[in-house]
């Protein structure tokens, strides 16, 4: 930001606030406008009114101010804990599996021809394109107790046949299995492009050297790939945050709340009972989780990126 | 090209690879092949791997939706959404990377962080304000939201970045006026960015399901991928009118993808370099 350079443009900029500069600065606020425009109305706004009405016992008949009351509410509300819990379990088991698998893929592919490459990197990508809905309907069939494809092919290998979704001990697993799924596509695609930008001659070099295959990832590879891994881990974990159209499309939350996120909590309570204010609260509550762990996770990581 | 070595740790890897490929592709096998299976074949075990009787009834079963009516629904949004997205962000983007002006820094990164916000904080706001716009049930209340996501704002500054200084420079000294500069040098040197922002919002345009449940209402209004879920609910085992509607609301997606895969490519790895 404080190259010479800019600091030069600016001094001149200060020197004279000449005409054509206020005609300039008029121009880029003329550009600037629809976008402006449409993120105060669609964004800035109704985060603040989110945060404002999450103080109100708001429903469809209620308006009245009740201070923190929501959030005391939410704090001794067990399907809320449980939801939170569901939540942070999504998070934690999807981001380090989607890190592993997409690097794990991505060195496998990269250095293939360009024809390979761009098949393996369209496999893994067409879950994450083509519809969510679609994807997810066909993992309901592949899923069912009675019809699905996954009982019949477990039951070749000896095992009892089981109620993947309807069982409280594998619904949460199932739902991280299929959002797994829809996650690596772009994680693939960053990490063979880094790859691709990792300096021959450094791993020639290394090998050189005598470095094995496992050290030449652990100091060169991999700590080049720091900073995509810092930007993949932030967008994986916020995306997973928000999965909804898996778990209200296949358990709407079941069984016995096992499933139940933050996300699909705060659309139920909104959409279906009316309770504005509570899932308001619920929403802020998750954003401020959101953001600690994506300060966190950029100071755990951006440590080890150099820039 | 060197010769392919068999080493045991390159012979695990290719096992697995080959092994997380079919995982992928299976979902995708199992709507087409399942899209042309009779009702009874869809729900027999042993499943029937490739239909042996084909047929187009669960097509005809689904045509009792008003399936044109959706696929337009689905077309015209994301096609809206597409354009509306491209114009803000191309023009917000190219001046947030080639203007000096007060409050630059403000807005830039106001929009970054507004993109790690999650949407629940600002769904229920939003529901009323579309309500107040008049604008549940409709087109509008799924294009203009959309648009206001700040995403392709950051792309396309990525891209504005590499437009020469010294070439807007020449052409203000020529006498071009703002809006001709931005139109015939921005514009033409940063159409791979703005390829990248149409596909992208495209498809996330006609798969954002979550928006779309909560803005529309009646029927006639549904996009593909509400109408799937719709039979879903209603069908709930017949799975092979599910999956001729999974196939048709997947489908339009899977063709665009592979006809404009490198503009992925590059736009999601210039979106992701740091700006």
């Amino acid at each position: 930001m404080h190259n010479p350079e800019s600091v030069q443009i600016n001094v001149r900029a200060k020197r004279k606030f000449s005409k054509l500069d206020k005609k300039e600065w008029l121009y880029a606020y003329l550009f600037l406008a629809p976008m402006l425009i449409l993120f105060a109305i669609f964004v800035v706004f109704p985060m603040f009114k989110g945060i404002y009405i999450s103080f109100f016992d708001y429903s469809l008949r209620n308006f009245k101010f009740t201070g923190l009351a929501n959030y005391k509410a939410l704090l001794h509300d067990e399907i809320f804990i449980k939801s939170l819990v569901n939540t942070l379990l999504i998070v934690l088991g999807t981001a380090p599996i989607v890190v592993i698998l997409s690097l794990f893929i991505s060195l496998n592919i990269y250095k293939k021809p360009a024809g390979v490459r761009s098949f393996f990197r369209g496999v893994f990508y067409l879950p994450t394109v083509s519809s969510i809905v679609s994807i997810t309907v066909v993992w309901g069939w592949i899923l069912h107790p009675n019809y699905g494809i996954l009982n019949y092919l477990t039951s070749k290998l000896g095992m009892e046949p089981r109620g993947w979704l309807g069982d409280p001990k594998t619904a949460l697993l199932c739902i991280i299995g299929i959002l797994i799924t829809l996650s690596v596509g772009q994680p693939i695609i960053l990490y063979v492009a880094s790859l691709g930008n990792v300096p021959a001659s450094y791993l020639e070099a290394a090998e050189i050297d005598g470095a094995t295959p496992w050290q030449v990832f652990t100091k060169i590879t991999w700590p080049l790939l720091m900073p995509t891994t810092l930007y993949i881990v932030i967008i994986t974990t916020i995306n997973s945050f928000q999965c909804f159209s898996i778990i209200q499309l296949l358990t709407s939350g079941g069984p016995a709340f096992s499933t139940e996120t933050i996300m699909y909590l705060v659309y139920e309570r909104a959409f279906t009972l009316n309770k504005f204010g509570a899932a308001s609260a619920a929403g802020v509550i998750l954003a401020i989780i959101i953001m600690i762990i994506s300060i966190v996770q950029y100071k755990f990581f951006g440590n080890e990126v150099d820039y | 090209m060197k010769k392919i070595k068999f080493s045991p740790r390159g012979t695990i890897s290719a096992t697995l690879i080959i092994i997380l490929t079919i995982i992928f592709i299976f979902p995708f096998y199992w709507i087409i092949t399942g899209a042309f299976k009779p009702q009874n074949v869809t729900v027999q075990i042993p499943p029937q791997w490739f239909p042996k009787n084909p047929t187009l009834s669960n097509f005809a079963e689904l045509a009792k939706n008003p399936l044109a009516q959706w696929t337009f629904n689905s077309f015209f949004i994301a096609f809206s959404t597409m354009i509306v997205v491209c114009l803000v962000a191309t023009m917000a983007g190219y001046v947030l990377a080639k203007k000096r002006f007060p409050g630059r820094n403000l807005i830039f990164w106001s929009l970054i962080i507004a993109m790690a916000l999650p949407k629940q904080v600002i769904m229920i706001p939003l529901f009323t304000i579309l309500s107040k716009f008049g604008w549940i049930n409709s087109y509008a209340g799924l294009i203009f939201p959309a648009a206001a996501w700040p995403f392709g704002v950051f792309l396309m500054k990525q891209f504005s970045q590499g437009v020469p200084g010294e070439l807007l420079e020449a052409a203000k000294i020529d006498g071009c006026n703002e809006l001709r500069i931005f139109w015939s040098i921005v514009v033409p040197l940063v159409k791979p960015g703005i390829g990248a922002l149409a596909i992208f919002t495209f498809i996330n345009s006609w798969n954002d399901y979550f928006m779309q449940l909560i803005v529309i209402r009646s029927n006639n209004k549904f996009t593909l991928p509400l109408g799937v879920a719709l039979m879903q609910q209603e069908f709930t085992t017949n799975y092979g009118a599910i999956m001729a509607g999974a196939a048709l609301a997947s489908l339009p997606m899977i063709i665009i993808f592979i006809v404009f895969q490198n503009y992925f490519t590059q736009g999601i790895t210039m979106g992701a370099v740091k700006g």
